[in-house]
């Protein structure tokens, strides 16, 4: 599976307005959510187009996790995401 | 027009002065942003229909209050107490907010003008393309889908619409106003009853959709051109369905849905264009509001101030030109009491007048009641 049809939609990732605290809104929907510390780092590399194998590899500098884990916990995240901004 | 011009307006008087918490009028609303104009400090009437519509009472935004007769009571009982109105309070401009006096005030217009009451309305023709029945050949004018809607006329169609390909749920629809989510046919068949007593026949039915709801408001400047834009997308609903809370957003396929509609049909007037997002997708025309919304203090609210800007189109002239909004800005309606007199109301329910007295060199008002 690529990245297209994992991750959101690159437009919607680009509109979306993410602040420091976690706060994000999408401007199109109306939407708002919260992501965690680590959510708004994913978040803000996949909003700078950073693929997903480079940002798992990142990611691993970053955290004390096992490579698989860290691939699962970051797909389920992308995976809620979509559904959570994918929708228009 | 100028600030100068706009400053030199008399007086606008705004209908639908009714507020309750679950459903109000726009006319408070309304009110509200001709008072925070930045041009416009003419006097403003807020006229009403029963004595206890808050915004009769609110000085904050209105001079003076008033009460109607119901459109029921025929054009010349209305045209009788507007020009009674008038000659007390002299506004240049009447500005309806509620969709059942459309139809009466696009007919009566002519003789309001002869009167100097200007108003900016759609033509009867324009006004007839919205009817609810007429959705789906306005839907595309702006490239959009309405869901099915259909006319009926005996609450019988509810018990075997199934056969006819219908499912529940379906929205009960009046023709001018209201509508009512059915889950099976007795409830229906009893909003079907409720909505006929009140709003008159055909009742319609209409496919329900599950969704997201995202409504835009504007004026048409009756060539074509949609001005001033404001979207927004509902964050809380009360028991009727209307917001409570809303957050401005910028959806591109709305407003050039929207600006196809004006251009196509060259709507003249305030407007509030109500889109379903479905599951799919898909944008489906569910309703066009030829009238500002009661959330329309979120447009001033965000730089665009629309009802002032009607005031400067209906004196044949452009309005300042509209500054970007920037989207995430939200409004959260609340509830509050307002302080009446009992003199105040008793004026109200006997005279349909709340105004500061006008006295004369002997002591009575300008219309012979003692101050």
């Amino acid at each position: 599976m690529d990245d297209s049809e994992r991750l959101p939609r690159r437009a919607v990732l680009a509109r979306l307005a993410i602040s420091e605290s976690g706060f994000v809104f999408d401007p199109t929907t109306g939407h708002s959510f919260i992501v965690n510390e680590t959510g708004l780092v994913v978040l803000r590399r996949l909003q700078a187009g950073s693929p997903m194998r480079d940002l798992i590899v990142t990611l691993q500098d970053d955290y004390d996790a096992a490579p698989a884990e860290l691939e699962r916990d970051v797909l389920e995240f992308v995976g809620s995401l979509r559904k959570l901004v994918d929708a228009q | 027009m100028t600030a100068a011009q706009l400053a030199s307006v008399a007086g606008v008087a705004v209908t639908g002065m009714n507020a309750r918490a679950d459903n109000p009028g726009p006319g408070v609303a309304v009110a509200r942003c001709l008072r925070e104009g930045r041009h416009f400090s003419g006097r403003i009437v807020g006229l009403g229909y029963d004595p206890l519509d808050p915004g009769v009472y609110l000085e904050q935004f209105c001079d003076a209050g008033y009460l109607l007769p119901y459109p029921s009571a025929g054009d010349e009982a209305f045209l009788d107490r507007i020009a009674f109105i008038h000659d007390e309070q002299g506004f240049d401009l009447m500005i309806p907010t509620l969709d059942a006096e459309l139809p009466g005030l696009v007919r009566l217009a002519p003789k309001l003008a002869d009167m100097g009451v200007r108003t900016f309305l759609p033509s009867a023709t324009q006004l007839e393309l919205r009817n609810k029945d007429r959705l789906g050949e306005l839907a595309e004018h702006a490239g959009m889908i309405a869901p099915e809607t259909k006319k009926v006329t005996q609450a019988g169609f509810f018990y075997r619409c199934q056969e006819e390909g219908w499912t529940y749920p379906l929205v009960v629809k009046g023709l001018f106003y209201d509508a009512q989510v059915a889950r099976d046919p007795d409830t229906a068949a009893a909003a079907f009853h409720r909505i006929a007593a009140q709003w008159g026949f055909p009742v319609l039915v209409q496919r329900f959709l599950r969704g997201e709801e995202v409504n835009l408001t504007a004026l048409g400047d009756g060539e074509g051109n949609l001005l001033g834009p404001v979207m927004m997308r509902k964050l809380g609903l009360t028991d009727k369905g209307k917001a409570w809370a809303g957050v401005t957003v910028q959806d591109d396929r709305l407003l050039e849905a929207s600006q196809s509609l004006v251009a196509a049909t060259r709507w003249r007037g305030p407007l509030e264009v109500e889109v379903m997002v479905d599951d799919e997708g898909r944008y489906q025309l569910i309703e066009i509001n030829p009238r500002f919304p009661a959330w329309i203090y979120l447009a001033a609210g965000v730089g665009r101030n629309l009802p002032e800007a009607l005031v400067s189109l209906a004196f044949g002239q452009q309005p300042d030109k509209f500054i970007d909004v920037a989207p995430g800005t939200l409004f959260i309606r609340y509830a509050q009491e307002t302080i009446v007199p009992l003199s105040e109301y008793e004026s109200v329910v006997m005279r349909g007048v709340r105004r500061q007295p006008m006295p004369h060199a002997d002591g009575e008002d300008a219309t012979g009641v003692q101050p």
